[in-house]
């Protein structure tokens, strides 16, 4: 009993906010619970942004041997107070050349694409924002709108190095848009629908209690993850795929002759469609907000969403202060030569596993299909350069 | 609380192509263009054709409204200066205009009011695409994906010439 009051106790707290507008006309009761649920969603991401922002620092600090921020508060922990302070109290300096209006419109339709992708996510049991049938669909229409504003961005600001760095972000934006939504397919089939509480709810389930039926169990769901969880990085121009940024290159690309609080607008947007898009993965392979084992279902709903985007975002911070950046040609080769067949592979092995009865013979025939696809194409695809053992002629 | 919604999406769409026809840089006026097609979007959305606005706005804005800017700012150099106003164009804007209007003016349909139908769903257009329609659906995708291996081959072509 107690379990399902704290599932639900958002919910409720929604209810009791509306309750004073029992007698209002429907459309105010309507635009009022709007307005709860886009505050709950900015409240909460927010929050997740300062918060990441200090711990990506001290967790990049702890695999680099050093301290990261340790001087704001205990441990470092108000650093984002003073980053926000610093922010909006910096000149904002606008190119006397720049295109002024697109200038200025660039980092507030990045943000409000990051942030309208977030409110299809389903972030507990009952707990989407923004329910809709297409709600696949419209966090890629949503995302795909990003590009036009990195472009107004780098076209805006009249410089080369914004423009460069504009090209580079929308080449690998668009070449990675490709495998994100051909890897989404395969569970939007297997589901057949398009919403998120749909694929969600087609996750419940266990065998034997302890197993879960999320889809990253199945073999082309697991491989699905890792290209998607790799596209993810790439849209998101996280390391190791950031090249759209280069301070030795092409500066901060885009974002170049952006300061003060429009370059923390362009940083917060890139950290929302970073949870956006984390979030969406574990909508789709990860079960959404069903717990890992039957035992603990107890625990409220939106506790193990978060637990689990937390996890990936964990991974995205592990990947950066691990892995040396690629090279943009490395990155465009990767995404037609590699990531699209594996793509149209999965879709064949998710296929394979529905018509063999979803069981064990499935599971094996699909992951035969994959493996054969995955050692032809490594085969095909391997340059053959041998490296012979480095001989040194001066250091010995 | 249609109307008004249908009113206000009207004057964005018809600002917005306004701006776009009338804007002296290019690059101004394809972003104008987005306007409308955002407004469009909308127009579905609020005809209960969700999956439609959708990809309305997926395709318009994510491919062809990026492939327009690409296009301007790779074929030429800044224009500026005022274009002045052309003068064939329009006229045939304007004959063009004047012409759907004399159509629509004529039709019949009008005077019909629109059926209450349910809301197209996902899983309508699915079901109806896969049974009806499985044919031509078929053949966009030969003809699509036909047209992703040529753009691939063609990229593959130039990288041996180099060599």
């Amino acid at each position: 009993m107690s379990g399902a009051f704290l599932d639900q106790i958002f919910l409720r707290a929604k209810e009791w906010l509306l309750s004073p507008l029992a007698g209002a006309p429907d459309w105010l009761i309507q635009i009022v619970s709007s307005l709860i649920n886009i505050s709950g969603v900015l409240g909460v991401f927010l929050t997740l942004f300062a918060a990441i922002s200090v711990l990506e620092r001290k967790i990049l600090g702890r695999m680099q041997n050093r301290y990261g921020p340790n001087r704001v508060g205990p441990f470092g922990l108000f650093q984002p107070v003073a980053d926000g302070i610093k922010m909006l109290i910096k000149e904002d300096v606008v190119p006397a050349r720049a295109d002024k209006v697109v200038h200025f419109l660039a980092p507030i339709l990045v943000a409000a694409t990051a942030i309208l992708a977030l409110g299809v996510i389903p972030y507990g049991r009952n707990m989407t924002p923004f329910t809709i049938d297409g709600g696949i669909l419209f966090f890629f229409a949503v995302g795909s709108t990003t590009e036009l504003a990195v472009f107004m961005a780098g076209w805006g600001s009249n410089n080369k190095f914004s423009m460069l760095g504009a090209m580079r972000a929308i080449a690998q934006m668009v070449s990675y848009e490709l495998p994100l939504i051909l890897t989404t397919l395969p569970v939007v089939m297997i589901v057949g629908a398009l919403s998120p509480d749909a694929i969600v709810a087609a996750q419940d389930g266990y065998s034997f209690g302890v197993l879960p039926h999320w889809f990253v169990t199945t073999p082309w769901g697991a491989a699905a993850f890792i290209l998607f969880f790799i596209s993810g990085l790439v849209e998101s121009n996280r390391t190791p795929f950031d090249v759209p940024e280069g301070e030795s290159e092409i500066v901060a690309g885009h974002m170049t002759e952006y300061s003060g609080f429009k370059y923390a607008t362009f940083f917060m947007a890139e950290y929302f469609g970073m949870f956006a898009i984390s979030g969406l993965a574990v909508t789709l392979f990860l079960g959404g907000w069903h717990s890992p084992i039957a035992a603990l279902n107890f625990i409220p709903s939106y506790f193990w969403f978060f637990l689990k985007l937390s996890a990936l975002l964990f991974v995205y911070i592990w990947v950066r202060g691990t892995l040396p950046r690629t090279r943009v040609d490395q990155i465009m080769n990767f995404a037609w030569k590699f990531m699209l067949p594996m793509a149209f592979t999965l879709i064949v092995a998710a296929a394979v596993w529905h018509y063999q009865g979803r069981g064990l013979a499935g599971w094996l025939w699909s992951l035969a299909v994959i493996a054969i696809v995955y050692f032809a194409l490594s085969r095909l695809l391997d340059t053959r350069k041998k490296f012979a053992p480095r001989t040194y002629r001066f250091a010995e | 609380m249609n109307s008004v919604a249908f009113l206000v999406i009207a004057i964005i769409t018809l600002s917005g192509a306004l701006a776009a026809a009338a804007l002296p840089k290019l690059i101004h006026a394809a972003l104008s263009l987005v306007i409308v097609f955002v407004g469009v979007a909308a127009y579905f959305f609020l005809l209960g054709a969700e999956f439609v606005g959708l990809v309305q706005v997926f395709v318009y804005i994510g491919a062809v409204a990026v492939l327009i800017v690409f296009t301007i700012l790779l074929t030429r150099r800044e224009l500026t200066g005022d274009r002045g106003i052309n003068w064939g164009g329009a006229i045939v804007a304007l004959a063009v205009f004047g012409g759907l209007l004399w159509t629509i003016l004529k039709t019949k349909s009008l005077a019909i009011r629109a059926p209450q139908i349910e809301p197209l769903t996902v899983k309508r257009i699915g079901e109806v695409l896969m049974t009806n329609y499985v044919w031509p659906l078929q053949c966009v995708g030969l003809v699509l994906t036909a047209a992703l291996i040529g753009a691939l081959i063609l990229v593959m072509e130039e990288k041996r010439e180099e060599r």
